[in-house]
């Protein structure tokens, strides 16, 4: 089979940026937004067709594994034989997954943001940023080595920034912005500095070590310093996968529209750091098992922190995202509790080493497409109730489901998928996670069988604030509430798709798409871990309906009541704003930035300004020799060979 | 003897050079007219042949085509003439900086003090690069100094070109005076190798020459002519007057393609001929360098007219480009070709908006009429940054890459003295964004009383502007440039 079309997946969207981005203010808003959705279609049918020949069409080769096929691959700088500078478009089992994922679910906000963005000023520089964040996730998944990844990702951060400041009229939105992109850009560093580690010692920048014999020796004398890399390159995935204690942007980017939080701050985007753990998977297992174990003891904590943080709430995009934090710290753990085959110290490519040791990386991958549907259907339902309310707060809501049936039924059906509740989408993920964890150590499955819980808590928390209780339109009829409404076609159509998606999308058989070591194994449910993962989800959901459904809440004010300090601090995110300002302004800026500061204007400047009065003075003060006589030219020229001649023989 | 005709094959861009003499000096015979020799300010006013220089350009773009395939590695004519595909590259990239030279020369060759000189400004390139070419190509120290001075004699009056100007004309006498000398100086050194090695074949030379005072006072005094060409310290003090008087066009290729053959073949001699005494001269480049480049940046500060001002500037650059030759490696003489091809296209921007400029400004090439040009010619100010900023080494322009690739270069040796030059030419570097960031500041943020006014640049300046901006844009971000260049090595 071969892929020559797959160029146009990058090509459009990029096409589409550049003339939305400058031609985009001479046309009307409808052109600017078809422009947009017409080319994300196209890519989206073309990352179908493209995922279609890759399972199915071409199938599996001849040692029973789907090929890592590279469809074009552009040497820019040559370094060495094998260190070079790429820009290429490489399948896999997983970038053919995340070009589904990533081009679903921005065709779904595509066509959204035509009723919820709809007479905003800026709509075409927003489907500008769009397609521009479309084309460089797109770039990042199917990069064909580490450093046009990385190249990628900062285009990825950027867009990023770019659509989080979108109302950048706000201040809120410009501190969120910046916030994001510092706070991600200083992960990033590391990730470079894991990639220079990495490149240096290994000598490339690829991914597949074992698809390069000779290089196998190289890696071997790097085995001390390549955990280290990776660990570095880890931490730059923490940073955009929002991994304790780097996730402190993420709940205030949702200060971007609506859709936007959707596609890059719920599906795509923050799943890159689980992206490129899940790349550099094989090199983890062999060279660094211990540093992939961190990782899951870091996603664990994380899990657990962002569910704490987000029983308390009470703005729904916040519980939305620190929900996100949660669940991608789900699929990191996943990968992380992966253990090497116990026999050759890597991974085995046994169909039994697929279904026990790394079972957590099909989980994860599962765990990641499953969330990224039906969080993408949750964020754009909350949008379409913030839209009708016209607030992010829960204070505002209540009793929607009487006006706002649509929303309420695929809200419901996302909400029973994140609680892991069958047969929705989310139940089959979350179970193999469980199941993985419970492999690992039975600490770490009972830990993440408590978080589930809490999610299932939490969402139905959400639920109930948004849809039941009191009515905020009802009780504040006479002060001139406006009556909420159901959205229109252009917003609730991507929101039935989504569901649809998630109600179907458990059955597929994604043990056989997609493992660890690209053996297809057949994924059954372990019913032990299933059924106490059930009934620990339903008694969250039972809890949360007692407390939260009623139109008073008795329980959870009492509890407030009783706790006020760990509920102030948990509504406060347990203060780690405050630490990072505490770390950045009291400590980085005043005790090291300050004297570098004063270094730099007196010492460095002051050594240039020198330089540069030196320069100016020496340069007047020789300005006689060129006299514009041709004696003294003829002079100069003999006298300077004639003491060149001399220097040479006497002095050196 | 019976000479074996095959052997022109190998000489392909010489023949078709020659053929593009004849051509257009039969055509500019049939088609010449009296013109009366008027001396106006008149600038206007229809070119009696406008055909002419489209014609020329079209011929110089198929001469290049012919060529461009690398041809494969052959000496003829008893080892006098030899070729490889690397010299193929060079006499290339010589012919497409002379090209563009030719693009942007029609404005200037238009007017009515020029106009009936037009033929002899084609025949007099065509044989300067005709004589470069040779140099490129010569195996033996005579057809090497044949070649260089069939392209300084008649580069000579090529400076001299505007000869009722005052400026021109002493410009055209001070560079053949200053040419002979350094040919004189030259030959003699030539006289010492000679002596020792007892031929002149560069292949005999190298396995015969010794280390002694004689010969290396023999390799100075012949690096002081070639280093005259490239207008390196202390070989240098030519290069001001004569940019400054030659018209700018002639200015531009001087700068370019003029030195950048020189450059090639200092750099293929010295590494393959001189070996024997290759610490020596890696010592002499050093100072050479560290003094042409330093000297340079510091005149260039002061300038305020602008075509000194390049003057200093390329004599600057010239050090950068020799730094190559001081990893006495394939890859100095890649990054040697690269930079020269870089070179070429920024520095003819540069070139070409200051003719344009001058065209407009009464031929003053001042710094003043730069000022608050943003305001008035946003376009022309910016492709004038984007070439600066080339020359001056910020990414992602070429000329990043290119002195990336000549300190790489220069770092192979290993030695401390070569980290020692690289670290004074990287300082120089900040000097130089200097003075080139000077013209940006006084395009975008100086104010002036009265600025140029707006113009719109004619078809074939656009077209030379595209060009050059293209390649400035381009050559580095996209690797096939220095692959194709490093293929051919």
């Amino acid at each position: 089979m071969e892929y020559n079309f797959v160029f146009l997946i990058l090509l459009l969207p990029a096409l589409s940026f550049l003339v939305l981005g400058l031609a985009g203010m001479k046309m009307p808003h409808k052109v600017a937004g078809a422009i947009g959705t017409v080319v994300l279609g196209t890519i989206f049918c073309l990352s179908i067709y493209t995922a279609y020949e890759y399972f199915i069409g071409q199938g599996r080769g001849a040692d029973g594994l789907y090929p890592h096929v590279t469809a074009f691959n552009l040497t820019w700088l040559k370094f060495s034989e094998l260190l070079t500078f790429n820009l290429g478009f490489r399948l896999s089992p997983i970038s053919v997954m995340m070009l589904v994922v990533i081009t679903t679910v921005s065709l779904m906000v595509h066509i959204y943001s035509f009723g919820y963005m709809h007479g905003e000023k800026g709509f075409q520089r927003y489907y500008a940023y769009l397609s521009l964040f479309t084309m460089s996730m797109l770039g990042l998944v199917v990069a064909t080595n580490i450093f046009q990844m990385y190249l990628f990702w900062e285009l990825v951060g950027v867009s990023s920034y770019l659509l989080i400041g979108f109302y950048y009229p706000q201040g809120a939105a410009v501190a969120a912005s910046k916030k994001a992109f510092i706070v991600t850009r200083f992960a990033d560093l590391f990730f470079l500095i894991g990639i220079l580690i990495y490149s240096f010692y290994v000598g490339t920048f690829n991914y597949d070590l074992h698809a390069m014999p000779t290089l196998h020796e190289q890696v071997a004398g790097a085995a001390v310093m390549l955990p280290v890399a990776l660990f570095f390159m880890f931490i730059g995935g923490a940073g955009k996968s929002a991994m304790f204690p780097l996730h402190i942007w993420l709940p205030d980017a949702m200060e971007g529209p609506t859709p936007v939080s959707a596609l890059i701050h719920a599906a795509t985007m923050v799943v890159a750091g689980v992206f490129l753990v899940a790349s550099l998977f094989p090199i983890f297992v062999e060279f660094a098992p211990e540093q992939l174990h961190w990782i899951a003891y870091i996603a664990a904590f994380t899990a657990f922190y962002a569910a704490a943080v987000a029983c308390v709430q009470s703005d729904i995009k916040r519980v939305l995202a620190f929900s996100t934090i949660s669940q991608i710290g789900f699929m990191l753990v996943a990968l992380g509790v992966c253990l090497p085959d116990p026999h050759t110290g890597a991974v085995a490519m046994t169909e039994e080493y697929a279904d026990v040791q790394g079972l957590g990386y099909m989980a994860g991958m599962f765990h990641l497409f499953t969330h990224a549907m039906f969080k993408a259907c949750l964020f754009l339902g909350a949008g379409c109730i913030i839209h009708a309310v016209h607030s992010n707060e829960k204070e505002y809501m209540g009793g929607l489901r009487k006006y706002m049936p649509i929303t309420h039924i695929t809200f419901l059906i996302s909400c029973l998928a994140i609680a892991g509740i069958p047969p929705f989408s989310g139940f089959f993920s979350k179970d193999e996670i469980l199941v993985a964890c419970y492999n690992f150590s039975p600490v770490m499955g009972a830990v993440m069988s408590g978080i589930a819980m809490m999610t299932a808590f939490y969402m139905f928390r959400l639920y109930y604030v948004i849809f039941w209780g009191k009515s905020y339109y009802e009780t504040h009829i006479n002060e001139g509430a406006h009556k909420p409404h159901e959205a229109p076609l252009t917003m609730t159509f991507p929101l039935i798709f989504l569901s649809i998606i998630t109600i179907t999308c458990g059955f597929l058989p994604f043990g056989e798409l997609i493992s660890a070591n690209g053996i297809g194994f057949h994924t059954h449910i372990n019913w032990t871990v299933a059924g106490t993962s059930v009934a620990l989800a339903i008694i969250g959901i039972v809890a949360a309906t007692l407390m939260y459904k009623n139109e008073e809440t008795p329980v959870a004010d009492k509890l407030a009541k009783t706790f006020p300090t760990l509920h102030r601090a948990a509504y406060k995110r347990f203060y780690m704003d405050e630490v990072w300002q505490y770390v950045t302004h009291r400590i980085i800026f005043r005790l090291i930035s300050k004297p570098i500061a004063w270094f730099d204007r007196h010492v460095i400047d002051g050594t240039f300004d020198f330089l540069a009065w030196g320069s100016n003075e020496a340069g007047e003060s020789i300005r006689p020799w060129q006299s514009g006589d041709v004696r003294h030219y003829a002079i100069w020229f003999l006298s300077g060979a004639v003491a060149l001649t001399l220097v040479l023989l006497y002095m050196l | 003897m019976n000479l074996d005709y095959s052997q022109f094959f190998h000489m392909m861009p010489e023949v078709t050079l020659m053929a593009l003499l004849v051509i257009v000096f039969i055509v500019d015979f049939v088609t010449a007219h009296k013109a009366p020799i008027v001396l106006t300010d008149e600038k206007t006013g229809p070119s009696p042949r406008p055909w002419f220089n489209p014609l020329v350009c079209i011929f110089m773009l198929a001469h290049i085509l012919v060529n461009i395939c690398p041809t494969e590695s052959a000496s003829v004519f008893g080892e006098m003439y030899v070729t490889s595909p690397m010299i193929g590259v060079v006499k290339t990239i010589l012919a497409f900086g002379t090209l563009i030279v030719f693009i942007q020369a029609r404005t200037w060759l238009s007017r009515p003090d020029s106009t009936f000189k037009e033929g002899e400004f084609y025949m007099l390139i065509i044989s300067t690069l005709l004589g470069m070419n040779m140099m490129v190509s010569a195996n033996h120290f005579l057809l090497f100094f044949l070649g260089l001075e069939m392209a300084s004699v008649p580069m000579a009056c090529l400076v001299a070109f505007d000869k009722y100007r005052h400026n021109s004309a002493e410009a055209g006498a001070k560079f053949i005076l200053t040419a002979t000398f350094s040919s004189g100086v030259m030959l003699y050194g030539l006289t010492f190798i000679y002596a020792d090695a007892g031929s002149l074949y560069f292949n005999e030379v190298a396995k015969n020459l010794s280390a002694t005072p004689m010969t290396l006072m023999g390799m100075v005094f012949f690096f002081s002519g070639l280093g005259f060409k490239i207008s390196l310290v202390p070989f240098h003090f030519w290069t001001a007057d004569t940019y400054q008087g030659a018209p700018t066009t002639i200015t531009g290729y001087l700068s370019v393609v003029s030195k950048g053959a020189a450059a090639f073949t200092l750099c293929t001699i010295l590494m393959h001929v001189f070996g024997a005494l290759m610490q020596q001269w890696q010592y002499l480049l050093g100072i050479v360098i560290v003094l042409s480049i330093t000297i340079a940046n510091l005149f260039a500060i002061r300038q305020t007219e602008l075509k000194r001002f390049m003057a200093f500037s390329s004599i600057s650059q010239a050090g950068y480009i020799m730094l190559a030759v001081m990893g006495n490696s394939g890859m100095g003489v890649t990054a040697l070709t690269y930079y020269i091809l870089v070179y070429v296209v920024a520095n003819m921007s540069v070139f070409t908006i200051i003719s344009a400029i001058e065209e407009r400004n009464n031929g003053v090439t001042d710094m003043d009429a730069y000022n608050g040009l943003y305001s008035t010619n946003p376009k022309l100010a910016f492709l004038m940054t984007l070439a600066l900023f080339s020359l001056g080494g910020i990414p992602p322009f070429a000329g990043m890459f290119s002195k990336f690739f000549v300190f790489m270069a220069a770092l192979e040796q290993g030695s401390a003295w070569a980290y020692l030059i690289v670290f004074i030419a990287l300082i120089n570097t900040v000097i130089s964004l200097y003075y080139y960031l000077l013209i940006v500041k006084a395009m975008y943020i100086n104010k002036s009383e009265n600025p140029l006014p707006a113009f719109k640049s004619d078809c074939n300046t656009r077209l030379a502007l595209a060009i050059c901006t293209l390649g400035v844009a381009l050559f580095g971000v996209c690797s096939y440039v220095y692959d194709w260049i490093f293929a051919a090595l």
